[in-house]
């Protein structure tokens, strides 16, 4: 059994809002091994990014209302703004969605790396030899220190970012639809720099967060299925791609589109419905309402159990317990 | 892929599944229920509806004719005169009653004025852009350059403004140019949205859909724009008023206290007949951008202090 | 049916309009009845460009676009909207298609306003019921909702409906359903399938090439502003010539290859290389007017080498 970098152990956390608590994350239970990529899939609204973003408690909406996380072997204080400040960019790291617009455009890039290192209490001068050759390894010019933001495409900033946020070798990172925005030639140079940043032991393990299976396929280790607020599959990512169990995962994967499918020859079809709402959300599994596999058991919320080793998923209809 | 921002995709799960004829009803009573529990946009209202209360109200509780001197010189307020007499001998409570009616209606007047160019210039220029745009934009920067108020002391000085309605009408021409640069500017990124596109497609014209596409989605933005104008109009026009460039035919508050320093009522200690003009005018004008901050605040749901 | 003839598109940009930004460069494809077109490229390829100068949202700097023969920028008044009958379009966005502050289902109220303003209410609902049925949608379900209320995928399908209302047989499809959710983009793909059956003819713009080889016939890739390679789509994908096609079919993340087998199979250079190279030298120099030539390889097959 390898050692385990990250252990979630059933993480709730809820958005409070004017109409009661919305359930974005609602007992989720994982771990991460030492040097895996894991991905974080799912659809727009399953929780994936509030799940990211709570173990390094960057929102300030969002409440921790149960679980715990560790990070190797130490409880992480994810319900704590400040005390999670010294963890932050050091231990645990993340590269937030929109990173790339988000730099100040009115600071060089090189003066900014400064200032958030030195707010960080790190001198700029010490790690300035390593930071210089990070952005050669991802083929970023040192010119790039001196320009702004405005200056940079959309791939450049995001390397950028992307070596920025793992500069102090922190045990987890996080990223967050870090390849979404971006062209597909640029998307694959940013994924590969990714695996290259774990080769290299800059990261030890990393949760790649994204609505992209295939992306995951080339790249993760394995893969984890969010739906609702919920886990619904985990597995290492061959499995999940070419043999899922759990119905959702199952029909996504049917629904997508591939170079050498044709519409004449074999029609897709794509999952009637919508996610329920998470404000009020039905009792049992939550894909029960669009799950042509859905019986009387399931208005029962179904455990998250292991049907092989390391695949786990939360089904009646395809793992019973 | 969503790319709305995590708590808007979270949160559109929530107004979806209610009953879904609430949603136009539940958006205008949302901005209602924050707009009467917002104290700067209650407090600045309750100053200006006063105020305009006693300018409606006021001339008819009182016989007294601003203008008409009376037996009691300089002497402070009575039950008399509620408010005092000036030097010369009228009466103080008449003279800030119609004064600040005056007041009001400037504003309104002006307010309008400018308002009207400043959409027509910003509209025209954020739709069309272009050579358009240019020309426009010069125009307004060149008159927002202009310093608005020495232009207006000397056209006053050589014009004699004979009525209300030609001050407003002055200050409402100079007065235009922020307002038009500022509704440009929302105009543009309006005129780059997709359903703008889809309207042309749909056959509509120019005009037509600035006038139904864009301007509803900018209405709170025109009200604030409405506002601000009608309080920088009074104090423009107190100013007026008080170098003596205003109607004189017409009694105005800047006017009250352009006589009350000629006869050194702050030296003679008439505090009633200074103090009541000088709260008239800082009450309305400062009442007017309360409510404008506070308005802003209800419309604009990022900057609630919840 | 349409026709591109050589179309460029050339933006003034700098302070006074002193440089100049090539956009498309000497495109000329075709559409006919009937078929789905692919225009793939990545950011700044031009492809939405192309699409707006077809819907006449911008005007072409140089080169033709015929329809049905008469060339599209000579249409003035009331052939722009017959124009619009016949030729619609669809945006990304589905959120920034509908103005926030109305109903939804304004956008086709907007079309009988234009095009069907004669006829009778009754006659014009079992019109849109049709229309909304065709798409997939259930009348009862969207109408009288506000955007908000629906999902992504309604709105998107319900501008294809209002497509569908008036007799287009060109429909502009730009990146539609990029911003969709996994498990309804192919839903909304399998519409636009069935009305290229019906005979609409489909100008298919996008960035992912998996969505272009699985719903068009034909497939034209651009980059810079510039067919590098078109045709039939099993051969521009099967047998792929361009080093650029080459380069995106190894960078488009497959599920069931890994990448590394993609760049054997199709010889294709190393993504990071190819990225860092073009960041280097930037776009083409301004003078590079004139893109490579289209040389025809085989029957439907046409790659730019040169």
């Amino acid at each position: 059994m390898n050692p385990v970098t990250l252990n979630v152990d059933n993480l709730r956390v809820y958005y409070r809002t004017l109409r009661g608590d919305v359930k974005a994350v609602d007992g989720v239970t994982f771990q991460v091994a030492d040097g895996e990529i894991m991905g974080l899939a799912g659809e727009s609204g399953c929780g994936k990014s509030t799940l990211g973003k709570s173990l390094i408690r960057l929102d300030g909406r969002m409440r921790h209302v149960d679980g715990r996380v560790d990070l190797d072997d130490e409880a992480l204080p994810i319900d704590d703004m400040k005390a999670m400040d010294k963890y932050r960019f050091k231990k645990v790291s993340i590269v937030p969605q929109y990173a790339m617009s988000a730099l100040n455009p009115t600071r060089k890039v090189g003066k900014m790396i400064e200032e958030l290192l030195e707010s960080r209490g790190v001198r700029f001068e010490n790690v300035r030899p390593e930071l210089e050759r990070r952005l050669s390894l991802v083929g970023l010019s040192l010119d790039v220190l001196g320009m702004y933001p405005i200056e940079l495409s959309g791939g450049m900033k995001q390397r950028t970012v992307m070596v920025l946020s793992t500069l102090l070798n922190p045990a987890l990172l996080i990223a967050d639809e870090i390849t979404s925005a971006l062209d597909v030639s640029t998307q694959k140079a940013v994924a590969e720099t990714l695996v290259e940043f774990r080769d290299r032991d800059y990261v030890k393990s990393t949760i790649v967060i994204t609505h992209d299976l295939a992306i995951l396929y080339q790249i993760a280790d394995s893969i984890l299925v969010m739906y609702a607020g919920r886990l619904a599959e985990k597995a290492p990512a061959d499995v999940i791609i070419e043999s899922p169990r759990h119905p959702y995962t199952r029909l996504l994967i049917s629904s997508l589109p591939e170079v050498g499918v044709r519409y004449e020859e074999k029609r897709l079809t794509g999952i009637p419905g919508r996610p329920p709402p998470l404000l009020n959300p039905p009792s049992g599994c939550r894909f029960r309402h669009r799950c042509p596999l859905a019986f009387e058991k399931c208005v029962e919320q179904p455990p998250f159990v292991e049907v092989e080793p390391n695949h786990r998923v939360a089904c009646w209809a395809t793992a019973p317990p | 892929m969503e790319t709305a921002e995590p708590q808007a995709e979270v949160v559109a799960g929530t107004v979806v599944a209610p009953a879904p004829s609430a949603a136009p009803k539940r958006r205008r009573s949302e901005t209602l229920y924050f707009a009467f529990r917002n104290r700067k946009l209650l407090l600045g209202l309750s100053v200006v509806f006063f105020m305009l209360l006693v300018a409606l109200v006021g001339p008819m509780l009182t016989d007294r004719d601003p203008f008409e001197f009376y037996d009691q010189l300089g002497q402070p307020p009575s039950k008399d005169h509620w408010l005092g007499t000036t030097a010369p001998g009228q009466d103080v409570f008449a003279q800030f009653v119609y004064g600040l009616r005056a007041s009001f209606i400037v504003g309104a007047v002006a307010g309008c004025v400018a308002a009207a160019i400043g959409m027509a210039v910003g509209f025209a220029g954020g739709y069309r852009g272009g050579v358009v745009d240019e020309i426009l934009s010069m125009l307004t920067n060149v008159v927002l350059v202009i310093p608005t108020i020495a232009v207006l002391i000397v056209v006053s000085a050589y014009l004699s403004v004979g009525s209300l309605f030609s001050e407003a009408l002055l200050i409402g021409l100079t007065s235009w140019p922020w307002a038009a640069r500022a509704i440009r500017a929302q105009t543009f990124s309006l005129a780059s949205r997709d359903f703008v596109s889809l309207a042309r497609l749909s056959g509509q014209s120019g005009w037509k859909i600035v006038v139904k596409e864009i301007a509803p989605n900018m209405s709170s933005y025109l009200f604030l724009t409405f506002i601000l104008l009608f309080g920088s109009s009074v104090l423009i026009a107190a100013t007026l008023d008080f170098l003596g460039l205003g109607p004189p035919e017409v009694m105005s508050l800047g006017q009250m206290l352009n006589v009350a320093v000629s006869n050194s009522a702050l030296q003679l200690s008439m505090w009633w007949w200074f103090i009541a003009p000088g709260v008239g005018i800082t009450a309305i004008v400062a009442g007017l951008y309360v409510m404008n901050v506070g308005l802003d605040e209800v419309f604009n749901p990022r900057l609630r202090q919840t | 049916m349409l026709a591109l003839d050589n179309i460029s598109k050339t933006y003034k940009v700098g302070t006074f309009g002193g440089g100049r930004l090539v956009a498309v460069r000497d495109v000329s494809l075709e559409i006919e009845p009937g078929e789905v077109v692919s225009l793939i490229g990545e950011s700044g390829s031009g492809k939405s460009t192309i699409g707006r100068m077809i819907l006449r949202l911008s005007p072409a700097t140089a080169g033709t676009i015929r329809f049905d023969g008469v060339d599209i920028s000579g249409l003035k008044g009331r052939r722009v909207k017959e124009y619009y009958r016949s030729v619609q379009g669809v945006f990304q966005d589905p959120f920034s298609s509908y103005n926030p502050i109305f109903k939804a289902d304004r956008v086709l109220s907007l079309i009988r306003d234009t095009y069907f303003s004669g006829m009778r209410r009754a006659e014009w609902n079992d019109k849109v019921a049709d229309s909304l049925e065709a798409v997939g949608l259930n009348p009862g379900d969207c109408l009288s909702k506000y955007p908000h209320q629906l999902s992504g995928g309604q709105l998107q399908r319900m501008l294809l409906a209002r497509a569908l209302l008036l007799d287009i047989r060109i429909l502009v499809a730009d990146e539609v359903i990029s911003m969709l959710d996994a498990s309804t983009r192919v839903d909304v793909l399998n519409l636009l399938g069935e009305l290229k059956e019906r005979g609409l003819g489909i100008l298919f713009i996008t960035h992912d090439l998996s969505l272009g080889n699985y719903i068009s016939e034909r497939a034209v890739i651009l980059r810079h502003g510039s067919i590098v390679e078109m045709g039939a789509t099993e051969k521009v994908f099967g047998n792929p010539l361009h080093p650029y096609t080459k380069m995106l079919i190894a960078s488009v993340p497959h599920l069931h290859k890994k990448w590394d087998q993609v760049e054997r199979e199709v010889g294709a250079p190393d993504a990071l290389e190819h990225v860092v190279r073009e960041e280097r030298t930037g776009e083409p120099a301004a003078g590079d007017d004139a893109a490579p030539p289209l040389k025809q390889v085989d029957d439907d097959h046409f790659v730019a080498l040169g």
